[in-house]
């Protein structure tokens, strides 16, 4: 179905949040800005995710039939399909506050 | 890809290429159309017709120009847009099935978005591209780009991206429309206008006396003259257009050919032949002169001659105008039937001056009549005078340059009777003008007609009787005597008064022939009695004569034989005496 175009990373056991995210980061190419906003992604999902995670990395100028389905404008973009309701996180995620914010997991944090 | 897939634009040096955008008048008014292989923005307030300008340019591209094209809208979803613009016949998917549209909806939900650290809007170059490449795409519209705005915080990166998009675009020859909304004071709310400096149109909706009229002005048009004025432009089921303004030369061809008015005594009063093909006709008169009736048979006159007619009502309802006609013996609805005559009505209060005519335009367009038929031309008097003046030129100027013949009847206001000069103020512009009014006189109301004028023949100065029958119209030559116009019954019976004299001058005539031979006849026999009687006299006269002289004979030989018998002295002395009375007698 959808074209994965980088590898998957999916880890089973559950953490302390006992939520299980399903991501999607939308990139065009090997600009700067994706391949900042990629790894910036990588350093918060070992930081604040503890493997309850899916990651899909999707490249735009290969597969830009795709930007349709998620509506994506900006890149890069960072979908978090799920749980519902979606979430979406623009930019290079350089703040990773801000994502916690976006990923809406910081009100479960500071509740821990 | 093909080369210059519609580069059929007039070989002017070096000039700014056009793409026909195949709405109608638009073209006309830009001298062909929006500029090729660049962005024009389309402004105006909410409801002015924007995206309705833009979708049409769109459709027709894909439909007329072979111009595929993309459709990206960011605040009504493909479904939406395809439901829209169904009712102007428009079928979004299918052309999307073809190959021929794309439709991008661009969904922009600012609560979602949470913005960490730069990006750009590389996802909407991508989505573009795509799209174009996937259908050869030559136009995009963009529907109300301006939503962007709304979703993202850094409009320093938006504005570089807007450039930066415009910039792709036009790298890319495409042909773009832009939608964007009014801003206080300026032309659109972000400012568009100064990254497409190229073409800039605006629309504008406005409500005067309760009355909407949507007008278009090319506000900026690099490289290229275009009309400056505001324009008039319509929406409706058929879809967007503009009322192309008059042109500025009178040089309409002419026709020497002539139409039959459908009253053949009107035709009478025009040479015997009628209007010339391609004339302006103007007949005016009071309430119920005639006029419309006039009209339904110069309508039905044109079907008959196997020639379209476009009858535009603005006072009945069809089915109303075809059963009155019906009473004067006119069958219209047979021609609709036909397809010949296209019988249009309307409320005149419906829209503003500019739609009718508009309105007028796009169904002359549609039906390609031989004439055209406006009854009342009044009705359409909801603006000012002047306007109306200006408006009608173009109308008139209009069929002229197609050779439609115009038919069309004012109502002039019963008080003043002298309103040849009529308050629509359009006798200049009409070619032929006849004029019905009333005539009252008697306890009768009667009707009477007359050419007013009628350009290029000599046309009759009578003035007639107007009567409408079962069998139709006819006019009548009014009773002109002893100084006074009769008509009606007052004419009946002043030829009927006339008759009856003239009868009786007859017979008095008679009567002294009679008269006088019957003297003669005595005379002649007094004559001859009076002859009776000479001849009479005359003959006893003889007698008597002869009587005498055979007694003076008798006499003298008495004598004469007494003489002798007395004899000798004696003799002598009677002898001289008597010879006395003998000498008396013989002399």
């Amino acid at each position: 179905m959808r074209a994965r175009t980088n590898a998957k990373t999916k880890k089973s056991s559950a953490n302390g949040n006992g939520r299980y995210l399903e991501l999607r980061l939308y990139v065009a190419g090997q600009s700067p800005k994706s391949l900042a906003a990629l790894a910036n992604l990588k350093k918060f999902c070992a930081e604040h995710l503890d493997g309850q995670y899916e990651l899909q990395v999707i490249d735009l100028v290969k597969t830009p039939q795709l930007a349709q389905n998620d509506q994506i404008l900006a890149i890069p973009t960072l979908v978090r399909k799920l749980p519902v309701p979606m979430r979406k996180i623009i930019g290079d995620l350089s703040d990773s506050a801000r994502v916690l914010v976006g990923l809406d997991l910081r009100d479960k944090a500071g509740a821990e | 890809m093909h080369k210059k897939g519609n580069g059929k634009v007039t070989p002017r040096m070096k000039r700014l290429d056009k793409s026909p955008t195949g709405i109608a008048g638009f073209d006309e008014v830009t001298n062909g159309g929006v500029p090729k292989g660049r962005p024009t923005i389309v402004c105006g307030g909410p409801g002015c017709g924007k995206t309705m300008f833009a979708l049409e340019f769109l459709v027709r591209g894909a439909m007329d120009f072979n111009e595929p094209g993309v459709l990206m809208t960011f605040e009504e979803t493909s479904e939406e847009m395809s439901k829209n613009v169904a009712s102007l016949g428009f079928d979004l998917k299918k052309l999307a099935a073809k190959k021929k549209l794309v439709l991008e909806y661009v969904r922009i939900e600012p609560a979602e978005i949470q913005e960490t650290g730069e990006y750009d809007l590389e996802g909407l170059f991508i989505r573009m591209q795509h799209a174009v490449k996937s259908i050869g795409a030559k136009r995009v519209v963009l529907d109300t780009l301006e939503a962007i705005f709304s979703g993202f915080s850094n409009t320093g990166m938006l504005r570089a991206e807007i450039r930066r998009l415009f910039r792709w675009l036009k790298d890319h020859g495409l042909t773009t429309v832009v939608t964007a909304e009014k801003g206080e004071g300026t032309l659109t709310r972000y400012s568009l206008e100064e990254y497409v400096s190229d073409c800039v149109i605006f629309l504008d909706h406005r409500v005067t006396d309760q009355i909407s009229t949507r007008r278009m002005r090319v506000v900026k048009y690099r490289g290229a003259s275009h009309i400056a004025d505001e324009v008039p432009f319509l929406i409706d089921e058929r879809g967007f257009s503009v009322l192309p303004s008059s042109s500025m030369k009178l040089n309409h061809g002419v026709s020497n050919e002539r139409i039959s008015s459908g009253v053949k005594d009107l035709d009478d009063m025009l040479e015997g032949k009628g209007f010339y093909r391609g004339s302006s006709v103007l007949v005016s008169g009071t309430a119920g002169s005639g006029k419309s009736s006039l009209a339904a048979q110069f309508a039905q006159q044109t079907c008959r001659d196997d020639e379209r007619c476009l009858y535009v009502a603005l006072e009945e309802s069809p089915a109303q105008a075809m059963r009155n006609m019906r009473s004067i013996g006119i069958d219209l609805e047979k021609h609709v039937r036909k397809g010949l005559l296209r019988f249009e009505a309307w409320r005149p209060t419906q829209s503003g001056l500019e739609m009718h005519l508009l309105h007028i335009h796009k169904l002359v367009q549609q039906h390609k009549p031989a004439t055209v038929v406006i009854d009342p031309l009044t009705s359409l008097m909801v603006g000012s005078t002047n306007q109306l003046h200006s408006m009608l030129m173009r109308l008139l100027d209009f069929l002229k340059t197609q050779q439609i013949t115009g038919f069309f009847t004012a109502l002039t206001s019963g008080r003043n009777k002298e309103i040849e000069e009529t308050d629509v103020g359009i006798s200049s512009l009409i070619d032929t003008w006849i004029f019905a009014r009333d005539v009252e006189l008697n306890g009768e109301r009667n009707r009477c007609i007359y050419v007013l004028k009628s350009r290029g023949m000599a046309n009759s100065n009578q003035i007639r009787e107007f009567l409408m029958s079962k069998d139709g119209i006819r006019l009548l030559p009014v009773y002109v005597g002893s100084g006074t116009v009769l008509t009606g019954s007052a004419r009946i019976s002043q030829e009927a008064r006339e008759r009856a004299e003239s009868l009786q001058r007859q017979q008095t005539a008679e009567e002294q022939q009679r008269v006088l031979s019957g003297k003669r006849k005595a005379l002649e026999a007094q004559i001859a009695a009076l002859r009776l009687e000479y001849a009479q006299e005359e003959a006893r006269a003889t007698l008597v004569k002869q009587h005498d002289e055979r007694r003076e004979r008798e006499l003298s030989q008495e004598m004469l034989e007494m003489k002798s018998f007395r004899g000798g002295a004696r003799r002598e002395k009677i002898g001289g005496r008597n010879g006395k009375v003998g000498v008396e007698h013989e002399s």
